[in-house]
Formats: C-alpha cells, structure tokens, sequence
C-alpha cells in the first residue's frame, strides 16, 4: 500500500501542472493546426486540408519573415557585443559593486515592457539629445532614428538584453578562476588566455543567453509597432493584425506555424554548430 | 620616461571593460530615468513625449483615471490569482521532478521547457484559436487567468528546481529521526528551507503576469490590463499617471526583492546551523540557488 503511494506520488505532484500545460498549450497548438488547414471566413469555416494558406501566407509575407530573422539576428549579435563586457566585468571585477550591478541588469525588467519600449520612443525622438550626438558623431546622417530598421533593432537589443547577459554571467562566475591563472603562469598573454580559457568556458552561456535573445526577438512586435514605421513591419506585427483586426484566421495560424517552425530549425541548426562548440569548450578542462 | 599619451592609454586599457561596463549599466537605466523624469512633466498637450515643465501635480493625482485604475486593479488580481496557481502547480512539478524517479520524466522536463522556447505570439495566437474554435469559454478574465498560469508554470518550475537541487535532504531524515511524521517534516524542515525559491519563484510569476501583453493583446476580449490601458491609450496620448504607476510599481518590486534577498540570507543561516559545516561534507542550501 505505501509502496503504490510512493510510486503514484510524483504522479499525483505532476498531475495539476501537466493537465494545465497540456489542455492549455499543447491542445491549443493542434487547434492552431487544424484552424491553418481551413478555408472561408469567420462563422463560415470549413475543415478541408486547405494547404494553400501556407503557400500563400509564405509568398505574400515573405519580405516580414525575413525581415524579422534579419532584425532579431542583429539585435542577438549587438546583444552579445554589449552584454559580454558587462557579465566579465560582474564576474570578475565588479567586486563590492557586484550586487549593484546585477540589480542594474534586472532594474528594467520591473518597468513594463510597453513602457520601457515607449520611452525609447521618447530618446529615439528627432528632438532628443541622444539622437543629436549620434547625428553629431555621423551615425544617424538623417538626423533621424525613430521609424527605422534601426530603431527597431535598437529596441529589440535593449528589450531583451538581460537574457543575454544573465547567462553568460552565470556561466562566467562558474569558472574556476585557477585555471585562469594556470593560463597566464604558462606565459599565456592576457588575450591569449581570453580567448582560448575564458571565452570557451562560457560558450554554454553564448548559447543559451543568444537562443533566449533570439526567439522572443524574432516573435516580437511592439519594437516595430512603436519605434518602426510602415516599412519596418515584423512578421509578429502580420499575426496580430491578421488574428486581431482583419479575423483572417486561417492565414494568421499558417504564418503562426511557419515562425514556429522557422525558429526552431534555427534553433536545432544553430545547437547543432554552437552547441557541440560548447561541449568541447566543457571537455577541455 | 612613460609619456603622458602612453600613460593615459595604458589606464584606458586596462580599465576598458570596466568602462564599457559602467557605459552598459548606463544603458540599462536610460529609460526607466527617462520613464522618472517624464512622470514629473507637464505635458502642454496630450502627448507625453517632449519636455515641457516640472511638476508634482501627477504624483499628487496618480489614482486620478478611473479607466486607468480600473486596468491596474485587473492587472493585480489577475496577477496575483496567476501567481498562487502557477506557484503551488509549479512547486509540486518541480518536487515530483527533483526527489522522483518515474517513467514520463522526460516528456515531462519536455513539456515544461518548450513553452518557454515559444514565441510569444505563438502562445497567443495558438491559445485564441483553441478558445475560438472550442467556443465554451468567453474572452476576458477568464481566459486570460488560464494564459497567464500557462506561461507562468514553466519559470516557477526552473526556479524552484535549481532551489531543491542542492537540498540537504539528511536534514529531512534528521526530522524523520526525531518522530516527526512525514507531512510534519514536509511543513516544519522542507518548506521553510525551499520556501526563498517558492518566494523567488512567485515573484518572478507575478513581475511576468503583470507585465504581459502579447499572449494578454490575443485572449483578452475586452478585458484591460494595465500594459493593454497602455497599448490602447498609446494612440490617443499617454496619460502622466502611467508613468507615475509605472515607477510606482517599480519601487514596489525593488522593495520586494530587497525582502526576498534577506529571506534567502535568513534561510541560509538556518541551513548553516549544523555543525557538519566544518567537515565539508553538507552543502549549504544557499550555495545551489545561487547558481
């Protein structure tokens, strides 16, 4: 008797959460898929393998698809560049500062993302002192930021760049720092040491930290809808409108499908190259 | 003789990554500064976006919309409601996950760790086809609380694990020793000494429910949270009062983050009173959620 309520336990503990996630995100994407194969509209929909949703979908909002990868790719690169030095520097020189620092990282995550996203708005503003220097130094020639693919990248970088620094702190602080200086007692020069220590020791946090960059950034569309203009729609911006505004359901759940796949062959390819990467950095030890 | 240019660019190089550092942290406070100072502006019209003239008068009247509060109060219960289910679904999974072996484990890490590696807009859009097509909820709170607790599962799965991972379970046996039964041991040792992670947990549910909107923008019909007051109000001009409950709610989690830090160094300190400490051999509870 004890021994079956022993056995049945975890069941009983999983029970709840797994019901939730399976009646509540797994069945949800079946409907999904059964609502892309449809035809006709609201009130009249009608299940009938109807594929060319997907084949039309593709071909009328290929330019959104690629832009979006584009957008999401660049703001996961800057993201990398801007967070690295940051996350080296909490683990290892920060010091007293650490906390301070850390809690800097967090800070914007506790003003709402809408808001956050519109006070870029206000920096990015042709009035704002932030786009007059970079007018000065020669980096937005037009004098002008907001309603651009830039600004776009610039919001989506800035949104999610804790996911990117989080990680690759985490992993950074793991390193024992004596293999740090084993580097340099085997008359390693400073950058040799970085490049060929501590810089493998934290891929495994590149790669998570670009992965939780990458997805939310490529699915987003509130940096295009406020910071982009007309032309600088993201293939998020055609789901919503398509699901919210013209109820073309059908279409909406084929483009929905297809970002889904689209991110996740990225994801496998990309695990694929950096993840073995990552193991190896690991193996060197 | 170091010249004056070679001795300046020899500081320069050596402290490049604290510059960049201080340069991103920068960064990173850039807008909640600007979201500060445009709550004590004074907007001429109904936009809030340039700089106009100082004033308290917002701050004063920061409950002063009745549309607005009426989205912040939405907002808080629907976070809270999502926060208490997500969290306790949650600890049980992550406790079936950590102390269990069972046939399904892997499905089950599966099941948790792929929403998280989903789009938002895919959530969304996948949740509103599901309750259009099924037709037996409405769109609105309801709908909404079923989203939020989806989403927020997940992250209190992860949170609570990393916490119960460097548990010291000889502390458990200990009580079992002592006579405790095993619902007393659970309430009296387990708890309390995972409860910094439960806490961490719950606050990170709550900071994700109140802040949602894509998977909100898709379920919500015509139910207004405060991030969908904003998205509506954008339009037609932000009023100053979003800003003031914005920074508002800002203090408050830094408060809350303050308190959930001295939980964890209390928790800490009660897992450290075993002597065993010198031996090596018992690993501090602290030491696992840190990482």
């Amino acid at each position: 008797m004890s021994s079956l309520r022993r056995r049945l336990s975890p069941y009983f503990l999983l029970g709840p959460g797994t019901i939730w996630l399976v009646v509540f995100f797994v069945v949800p994407l079946y409907f999904m898929a059964k609502l892309s194969l449809e035809s006709g509209v609201v009130g009249s929909l009608e299940f009938d393998w109807n594929w060319s949703n997907y084949s039309e979908a593709l071909s009328e909002y290929d330019t959104q698809f690629v832009r979006s990868f584009v957008y999401a790719g660049a703001a996961t690169l800057l993201a990398l560049v801007i967070a690295y030095p940051l996350a080296y520097a909490i683990a290892f020189k920060a010091g007293r500062w650490r906390n301070l620092m850390l809690f800097a990282v967090v800070a914007p995550f506790f003003t709402t993302y809408l808001i956050r996203t519109i006070a870029w708005e206000t920096i990015l503003s042709d009035e704002s002192p932030v786009t007059e220097i970079l007018h000065a130094v020669g980096l937005a020639p037009s004098g002008h930021i907001l309603a651009t693919s830039w600004a776009v990248i610039a919001g989506l970088t800035y949104n999610f760049l804790p996911f990117m620094i989080l990680p690759i702190y985490a992993s950074l602080e793991r390193i024992d720092v004596r293999l740090i200086e084993a580097g340099k007692d085997l008359y390693a020069s400073a950058t040799q040491t970085f490049l060929r220590v501590t810089l493998p020791l934290s891929a495994p946090g590149v790669v998570a930290g670009t992965l939780l960059t990458f997805i939310p950034a490529a699915g987003d569309y509130v940096n295009a809808q406020f910071l982009g203009g007309a032309g600088n729609r993201m293939i998020g911006n055609v789901i919503q409108s398509l699901y919210l505004s013209q109820a073309d359901y059908p279409s909406a759940a084929a483009l929905s499908f297809v970002l889904m796949a689209l991110i996740m062959i990225a994801v496998v390819v990309y695990i694929r190259f950096a993840g073995s990467e990552a193991l190896m950095g690991e193996d060197t030890v | 003789m170091e010249g004056r240019g070679a001795q300046a660019w020899r500081w320069l190089r050596e402290h490049a990554v604290n510059i960049v550092a201080a340069l991103v942290v920068v960064y990173l406070l850039l807008p909640i500064a600007v979201i500060l100072l445009f709550s004590f502006n004074d907007p001429s019209g109904r936009y809030n976006y340039t700089w106009v003239g100082f004033t308290f008068e917002h701050w004063a009247h920061a409950f002063s919309r009745p549309e607005l509060n009426e989205a912040l109060v939405t907002s808080l219960k629907l976070a809270l409601l999502a926060t208490v289910i997500s969290t306790i679904v949650g600890t049980m999974m992550a406790l079936a996950l950590v102390r269990h072996q069972f046939f399904g484990r892997r499905p089950a890490n599966f099941l948790i760790v792929i929403p998280m590696a989903t789009p938002e807009v895919v959530m969304g859009a996948a949740l509103l086809s599901f309750f259009l097509l099924i037709g037996t909820f409405s769109l609105g709170f309801e709908t909404l609380l079923i989203a939020h607790v989806m989403f927020c599962i997940s992250f209190v799965v992860v949170v609570v694990r990393s916490r119960l991972i460097g548990f010291d379970r000889s502390l458990e046996e200990a009580a079992r020793d002592l006579g405790a039964s095993s619902f007393q041991t659970f309430r009296l040792v387990t708890l309390p000494l995972i409860m910094p992670g439960i806490f961490g947990a719950a606050m990170l549910a709550f900071a994700l429910s109140i802040d949602d909107f894509v998977i909100s923008n898709f379920n919500s019909g015509t139910t207004v949270t405060f991030p969908l007051y904003i998205f509506g109000a954008a339009q037609r001009g932000i009023p100053v009062e979003v800003n003031v409950i914005a920074m508002i709610l800002f203090f408050f989690t830094v408060a809350a983050m303050g308190f959930a830090t001295w939980q964890q160094r209390r928790a800490e300190k009660m897992a450290s009173v075993r002597p065993e400490q010198e031996t090596g051999i018992g690993v501090p509870a602290g030491a696992a959620a840190a990482t």
